[in-house]
C-alpha cells in the first residue's frame, strides 16, 4: 500500500509517458459482450503510431489478415479477417478494445490472437513466456489508429 | 483522394484473384504423366469436402518449375543421392546398393508412409534410412532434416511419383491417427493457433502475401525457393510452430510422428508429388 503511494508520487513527478499507469492483462474488466470500457493506460492512443503498428509484421501485422483501404501504399492485404473500412462506424471504441485484447471473449474459436494476455497459452517459445504481443500502450494506441477508419 | 487510394488495392486484390483461378483450373503434368492435384476428401476428413495439393495455391511460375524436371531444382540433390546410395560408409563395408539392387525398388513406399511396423512402432522413412545406415552399415546416423537425409529423401519419394497416397489408419495406426489429429486441432503458441486454423478454416486466403494452402505434405522433401533447399516434412512443422511462436516438438519425436500420420492421411488420394517445388 504504502510501496504505491510512493511509485505514484514518483510517476507524478517525472510526468514521463514512459511510467504511465497500465492495467496488467490480468485486472482487465471484460463487459458482458466482451468490450472493455476503460483505457488500458493513463496516456491517450496516438492514432499516427497505431497505424505503424498496424501494419508491422513483428507488432500488430494486421494487415496480414485484413484489408484496410487507408493503407493501399502496402502491398497484399489478408483476407483470414473482416474488411477494416469503415470499422468504427461499425463498432464502439469499448468493443474494438475488448477484440484487441482478447477478441475470443466475443467471437468463440477465432483465429485472431490476443494481442493483449500473457498467460494461458499452450507451449509458448520461451521467449514470449509471460509477454504481450503488444503493450498496453500500442493497443491504445491501435485502438486509436482503428477508430480514425470510418467511411 | 480516396478513390485515388482505393485504386491500387483493387488492383492488387484483382491479381491476387487471377493467381487463384488459374491455380485451380491448371493441371499439373510432368514428362507427359498428369497428377491428381484436386480430388474429393477422403471419408474421415469431417470438415473438407474436396482437398487440393499445395501445388494449386502456387504462382504461374512456381508451378512451372515443378513440371520439368530439368528446371525442377531439386533434382541437384536427388543426383547427389544417386552417388550417395554407391557410397560404401561404415564399418560394415556397405552401400546402400549392396543390398539394395537400385532406388527404384523403393517404388511405392513413400505412398503408404508413415505406418506401423511388425513391433507396433509407427515408423518413417528417415528412421528406415537410419536404421539400414546404424544397424547394416555401421555407419552414423544422419540428421533428421539434413543435406544428405532430405537428399535421400527425394531419391526414395521420386519412386512413388504419381502414385495415389494411401497410408493406413486403421487397425494399429488407429491410435497413433488420434493423437496426430488431436495435435492438428490443439492451439498452440503466443499466436494461439492451430494447425487447422490456417489449414483448414483459411486455405485460399490470403495471409498478406501468403496463399494458405491446405498444408497438405504429398510433395514433401519440397524444394522450397525461400531457403533453396529440399525440406523435410517434420522441418516444415517446424518451422510452422515456430511461426506461432510455439515450441516446435522435436523433428522425429512421437509427436511429429503421429502428426505426419494424420497429415498424410488427410491427403490420401492426392498423387505423390515428390521432389515438389515450393515458395
Amino acid at each position: 500500500m504504502r510501496l504505491t503511494k510512493i511509485t505514484l508520487a514518483a510517476v507524478v513527478a517525472l510526468g514521463s509517458a514512459s511510467f504511465a499507469e497500465t492495467t496488467a492483462p490480468g485486472n482487465i474488466k471484460f463487459g458482458e459482450n466482451g468490450g472493455i470500457e476503460l483505457s488500458l493506460t493513463s496516456v491517450a492512443g496516438d492514432a499516427a503510431s497505431g497505424r505503424k503498428i498496424f501494419m508491422n509484421r513483428k507488432k500488430g501485422n494486421c494487415l496480414a489478415c485484413h484489408v484496410n483501404s487507408d493503407m493501399a501504399e502496402q502491398t497484399f492485404h489478408g483476407e483470414v479477417g473482416p474488411e477494416l473500412d469503415g470499422v468504427a462506424d461499425r463498432w464502439e471504441a469499448a468493443e474494438l478494445r475488448g477484440i484487441l485484447v482478447n477478441s475470443k471473449n466475443m467471437f468463440e474459436g477465432t483465429i485472431m490472437p490476443a494481442f493483449y494476455r500473457d498467460s494461458g497459452y499452450n507451449r509458448i517459445l520461451k521467449k514470449f513466456d509471460g509477454k504481450t504481443i503488444l503493450s498496453a500502450q500500442e493497443v491504445e494506441d491501435l485502438l486509436a489508429y482503428v477508430m480514425t477508419l470510418k467511411e | 483522394m480516396k478513390i485515388t487510394s482505393l485504386l491500387p488495392l483493387a488492383f492488387s486484390i484483382a491479381a491476387v484473384a487471377s493467381v487463384v483461378t488459374a491455380g485451380e483450373d491448371s493441371t499439373l503434368s510432368v514428362e507427359g504423366e498428369v497428377f491428381v492435384t484436386k480430388i474429393a476428401a477422403p471419408a474421415h476428413l469431417e470438415n473438407v469436402d474436396e482437398i487440393f495439393s499445395g501445388w494449386t495455391y502456387r504462382r504461374d511460375e512456381t508451378q512451372a518449375l515443378q513440371m520439368d524436371d530439368f528446371e525442377n531444382p531439386s533434382f541437384v540433390f536427388i543426383d547427389q543421392a544417386l552417388d550417395q546410395f554407391e557410397m560404401v560408409e561404415g564399418s560394415a563395408g556397405k552401400a546402400c546398393s549392396s543390398c539394395h539392387e537400385s532406388a527404384e525398388v523403393f517404388s511405392g513406399l513413400r505412398a503408404s508412409m508413415p505406418r506401423v511396423n511388425s513391433a507396433g512402432e509407427l515408423e518413417t522413412i528417415p528412421e528406415l534410412i537410419n536404421n539400414c545406415r546404424t544397424e547394416r552399415m555401421g555407419a552414423e546416423k544422419w540428421k533428421w532434416s539434413g543435406g544428405q537425409m532430405s537428399a535421400m529423401l527425394g531419391l526414395i519419394g521420386l519412386q512413388s511419383r504419381g502414385m495415389a497416397l494411401n497410408v493406413a489408419i486403421d487397425g494399429p495406426a488407429a491410435s497413433f491417427w488420434e493423437k496426430g489429429k488431436e495435435l492438428y486441432y490443439q492451439r498452440v503458441g503466443q499466436l494461439d493457433m492451430a494447425c487447422s486454423s490456417c489449414h483448414e478454416d483459411n486455405y485460399g486466403n490470403m495471409i498478406r502475401a501468403d496463399h494458405l494452402s491446405q498444408g497438405q505434405i504429398n510433395g514433401f522433401p519440397t524444394y522450397r525457393l525461400k531457403n533453396a533447399k529440399l525440406n523435410t516434412i517434420h522441418g516444415r512443422f517446424k518451422g510452422c510452430m515456430k511461426n506461432i511462436r510455439a515450441t516446435p516438438f522435436k523433428e522425429g519425436s512421437d509427436e511429429f510422428k503421429a502428426l505426419e500420420l494424420y497429415v498424410a492421411s488427410r491427403a490420401n488420394g492426392l498423387s505423390v508429388e515428390t521432389p515438389s517445388v515450393r515458395n
